[in-house]
């Protein structure tokens, strides 16, 4: 073993030192911007898509503001790994001195940077995660993205004001799954509304037949699900259609998530007539929108932008409104200062950071599965305006 | 109510066809080389993946598929048995799970690259969707077809292996190589050619997966525990064993999902502990 | 795996004093350097360092008792989630008990297992520990009431350490804390090792069957190593948590088992230093090389995993080893 000691020295000494070369400072005439994102592992589609609406800003705006270059660092945690995105985010600060922190798919990635923000004063620009208490958890947190109650509560009042009163819920048993049913329950219940069952699914579920066959026997007015926004929607859709459930008379309801725009075209025909509430539709009506679905086309082809890369885009948006604000000279509390009230006409209509909770005021829309030209879309048809979040305790 | 316990059990059938398809290649070649090639769900992909350019970028029609993939993934599998797998055959276990794992890390990258990470979309042939109903119970098309093509192919093995003079030789390395060996029979043919099989039905499993259970990278990953827990349960090399556990783990699994919703994952990893520590060949795996 | 045929000289083995050779001294010195020579790099140091000690504790069953585990995270993810509990619930805030009480929790986890352990081998032990693995996390998951679920438990905020320093920005004590757990831990196992018990379990590694021939219980040892094994893993998950003060449930996954068993083998097992050379080359590889190519880091992964199984059988510190004696040989 002695001998090894020797390259072991050597190669410790090595390492150090590389990692000391690598050490980086740089000019003061760049406005970083540190990413933190789970490019790699399940969620690497939504990742992309949310940067590829941040860069899509980037290209159509410029990427100078107030005179200064601006620049992202992107870093990848894995996937859900609160201390590698705690970590990551350390890094950026430390090592990169970056401007902002932004991004996170995922709740425990933003919930674990949120004493990182805290300590360095960092405005942190939330794109997706989207529960509640994450902007409770440091005054440098903003969201721009938006939380399940806030979308699934209009949900649960438009079922009860058209009629729908008894609902059976099905969720994946996880904190997104579970907070989507807890929403809806408390609303729809508090409307008038009875629950006739739950069913919470496993996270690895690969196989939805016991469910479908489950909903069948129960055949309630109307269903409420809830599944994340990778391979499952479309594996529950076809299972249904394979047992006629959506060709019956059954409402099926769930939150945007589950026919969100990057994964639809999957399900098929199995997803129509589905109503589902969002906050972001592809197929939302508003020159700013088609302006926007056009400008992704050409950048990204075939891949849809869906309410991750909205999230990137307006974050972006938001970052340069505080950039120019302050004229390049970033300082934790003025940004958070100019963040707090910031109104922005987004592609899916118009946004408001709210002053007390730092978190995103929007409309929420009502949308119904429909095709037109072959494609499969969600259609808008209700607009519930100006939605703060409930959640928040 | 006896129309519901029907229509989970055969739904429960239908999804342990589906795994017996995916599973049987790696018991017959873990049991037969005593090699555990966790990259067998690699190769499931690989077909998935093919299935979907075949259909939705050549136009080939579903069924026509099939045999193509089974044949591409075998040969593929060939050039990774000659150029690799061969060197580790005597290794342990370690190595050949690292080695595998390997494997399997960097057809998920591969995959990304080609084919990205989005679900990939497939639409089946009219006469392949939907679903009759007798007597109330309610039998997807899509199912009957999966459990006819797990009950043939369980078929075509078993009189394969019983009946034809390669069977014989398959079963012969299996029980005893050395003596395999002396009387003459070529072992590393048989190898080769047993995991050129195994792989190609593992393509072929991945093929039909595609509209059931959907397909992405991750997909090697997310499968590749639940091919072990029916070739650990089933017993190494055999094929009716690995029926066995296929349909037990699939109709528990749905059944459970029905039934007992949550208890959720831990009913099929409980039952799979239990079974093993019982039987840690397996339930027809022989004890050495 | 067992260890690649080296000459075993029964006289030096037995008669080996415990003595620290220089290099040992030297080597441990340079883990000191990333303060001075890196010292923005201090938080992957802390996290190197955590994952040297998981890898450490996978070593002790893996490279000295023979035993494939799948699911190793389980004890690392009990630990972890120990040490966040007693803070968060119990309101016990002091570090280094904390850090003994999550290791004896998942000892008892480790012991309590370690009876379906060794009543199997091959490929059932693997499906074994994997199905083990799974279920805690699945427990974990449902649990969430416990474990925070799937948002995981934060602000898990221990004592100072020594009264003096807290959790900083730059790494700094979580950085000097994790190595000097490591350290403490590994002279610990280095003990162990060439202790009698050590021995008998080199010889149950090297040739199972012969060792109940010489009076060695075989699956008593194989027990007690687990739950050694199992401490090891659970101090290593506490030191998470208390140093990132947050903890989710990737701790208990089966991609951190999978990681883990990558890294020591990279290393090489069987020689305690495998898996501290392991970490280090894994995590480092991954942070420099994921900022280039997230996507495609498996890819260079699973590539150096085959070349390493194929031509550095006993991995890096087993080659070098090999190296080395075949330089003395030739001397």
């Amino acid at each position: 073993m002695s001998r090894l000691q020797a390259l072991g020295v050597a190669g410790g000494v090595a390492l150090a030192v590389a990692f000391g070369w690598a050490a980086d400072a740089r000019a003061g005439d760049t406005i970083k911007i540190g990413l933190v994102s789970e490019f790699s592992g399940p969620f690497a589609l939504s990742a992309k898509e949310m940067e590829d609406g941040m860069r899509l800003y980037m290209k159509e705006h410029g990427d100078t503001v107030a005179g200064k270059k601006i620049e992202i660092i992107r870093r990848d945690t894995g996937g859900p790994a609160p201390d590698v995105a705690k970590r990551l985010a350390q890094e950026l600060v430390v090592r990169d001195n970056v401007d902002f922190l932004a991004g996170f798919v995922v709740t425990p990635n933003a919930l674990a940077v949120a004493d990182v923000a805290t300590q360095a004063k960092k405005p942190t620009i939330i794109m997706n995660a989207a529960t509640s208490i994450i902007t409770t958890k440091s005054p440098y947190f903003a969201r721009v993205s938006f939380t399940l109650p806030q979308v699934t509560e209009p949900l649960a009042n438009w079922a009860y004001k058209n009629g729908v009163r008894k609902v059976y819920t099905m969720v994946t048993d996880y904190g997104p799954g579970i907070d989507a049913e807890t929403a809806f329950k408390k609303a729809f219940t508090a409307d008038g509304g009875e629950i006739v069952g739950s069913v919470r699914m496993p996270l690895q579920s690969a196989d939805f037949s016991a469910y479908a066959q489950k909903v069948k026997d129960l055949d309630p007015q109307a269903v409420f699900i809830f599944v994340p926004s990778n391979d499952q929607p479309a594996q529950i859709m076809k299972t249904f259609a394979e047992r006629g459930l959506t060709t019956s008379n059954i409402k099926i309801l769930a939150t945007g998530d589950v026919t969100e725009d990057a994964v639809l075209q999957q399900e098929g025909d199995a997803a129509l007539g589905m109503i589902t509430s969002h906050h972001y539709s592809y197929a939302h009506d508003s020159a700013l929108n088609k302006k926007f679905v056009a400008a992704f086309a050409k950048e990204y082809g075939d891949l849809r932008p869906d309410f991750l890369a909205v999230g990137g885009y307006d974050g972006m948006a938001l970052i340069y409104h505080v950039v120019s604000e302050l004229k390049g000279n970033i300082d934790g509390d003025k940004a958070m200062a100019v963040i707090k009230g910031w109104k922005h006409e987004s592609p899916r209509g118009p946004i408001m950071i709210d002053p007390a909770t730092r978190d995103v005021v929007q409309n929420v829309y009502i949308r119904k599965v429909e095709k037109k030209d072959g494609k499969l879309l969600n259609v808008e048809f209700e607009t519930i305006k100006d939605v703060k979040d409930p959640g928040k305790p | 109510m006896l129309a519901h316990v029907l229509g989970v059990t055969f739904d429960g059938f239908a999804y342990g066809m589906l795994l017996f398809v995916l599973s049987v290649g790696l018991s017959v070649t873990m049991g037969l080389m005593g090699f555990v090639n966790l990259a067998h769900t690699a190769f499931a992909m690989l077909g998935g993946y093919l299935c979907v350019t075949f259909m939705e970028r050549l136009g080939v029609p579903f069924l026509a598929t099939l045999p193509l993939i089974f044949l591409a993934t075998g040969a593929l599998s060939l050039v990774f048995e000659r150029v690799l797998y061969r060197r580790l055959y005597r290794a342990g276990e370690l190595d050949q799970v690292l080695l595998t794992i390997g494997l399997v890390l960097m057809s998920v990258a591969a995959c990304s690259y080609f084919w990205g990470t989005e679900q990939q979309p497939v639409t089946l042939p009219k006469y392949l969707s939907g679903y009759f109903s007798p007597g109330g119970v309610d039998l997807g098309v899509y199912r009957l077809f999966l459990s006819a093509v797990g009950i043939a192919l369980a078929l075509v093995l078993v009189f394969g292996l019983e009946r034809t003079r390669f069977g014989a030789q398959v079963r012969a390395a299996v029980d005893n190589q050395r003596m395999a060996r002396g009387l003459g029979i070529d072992v590393n043919r048989v190898f080769a050619a047993t995991f050129a099989v195994g792989s190609g039905l593992a393509g072929l499993g991945g093929a039909l997966a595609v509209n059931m259970i959907g397909l992405d990278p991750n997909f090697a990953t997310k499968y590749l525990v639940f091919v072990l827990l029916v070739v650990s349960v089933g017993g190494l090399g055999s094929v009716g064993g690995t029926f066995a556990a296929a349909v037990v783990l699939g109709i528990s699994d749905v059944a459970g999902k029905y039934y007992v919703p949550e208890a959720g994952a831990f009913i099929i990893y409980a039952v799979m502990v239990t079974l093993l520590l019982w039987r840690p060949a397996g339930l027809f795996g022989r004890r050495s | 795996m067992s260890a690649d045929p080296q000459t075993i000289d029964p006289q030096r083995l037995i008669a080996e004093p415990l003595r620290w050779r220089w290099g040992e001294v030297v080597f441990w010195l340079t883990l000191l350097l990333p303060y001075w020579l890196a010292p923005t790099y201090l938080s992957l140091a802390s996290q190197i360092a955590i994952a040297a000690l998981f890898a450490l504790s996978l070593d002790l069953i893996l490279g000295y008792a023979g035993i494939i585990s799948l699911g190793h995270a389980a004890f690392f993810g009990v630990g972890a989630y120990t040490a966040a509990v007693l803070v968060l619930r119990a309101h016990w805030l002091e570090p280094f008990s904390g850090l003994v009480i999550s290791g004896l929790a998942a000892a008892v986890l480790g012991w309590l297992t370690s009876f379906l352990i060794v009543r199997v081998s091959k490929l059932a032990l693997l499906m074994v520990t994997l199905g083990v693995g799974v279920l805690l996390a699945e427990a974990a998951n449902r649990l969430s009431w416990l474990t925070g679920g799937n948002d995981g438990l934060h602000e898990i905020d221990v004592w100072p350490l020594l009264g003096r320093f807290t959790f900083d920005l730059y790494g700094r004590t979580a950085f000097f804390y994790a190595l000097a757990v490591l350290f403490l831990m590994f002279l610990g196992a280095r003990r162990l090792i060439q202790s009698p018990f050590g021995l008998s379990l080199r010889g149950l590694r090297e040739n199972m069957r012969r060792m109940p021939a010489l009076g060695a219980p075989i699956r008593h040892r194989q027990r007690v190593i687990y739950t050694i094994a199992a401490f090891y893993a659970g101090v290593a998950g506490a030191l998470l948590t208390q140093t990132t003060q947050s903890v989710a449930l990737e701790a208990v996954s089966f991609q951190r088992s999978a990681e883990i068993l990558i890294m020591l083998v990279l290393g090489g097992t069987g020689r305690l230093y495998g898996g501290i050379v392991g970490a280090i080359l894994f995590l480092v590889a991954r942070d420099q090389l994921a900022d280039m190519n997230p996507q495609y880091w498996f890819f260079w992964l699973g590539g150096l995993l085959v070349l390493v199984v194929l031509f550095l059988p006993g991995g890096i510190v087993g080659s070098v080893d090999r190296f080395w004696r075949w330089i003395a040989r030739r001397r």
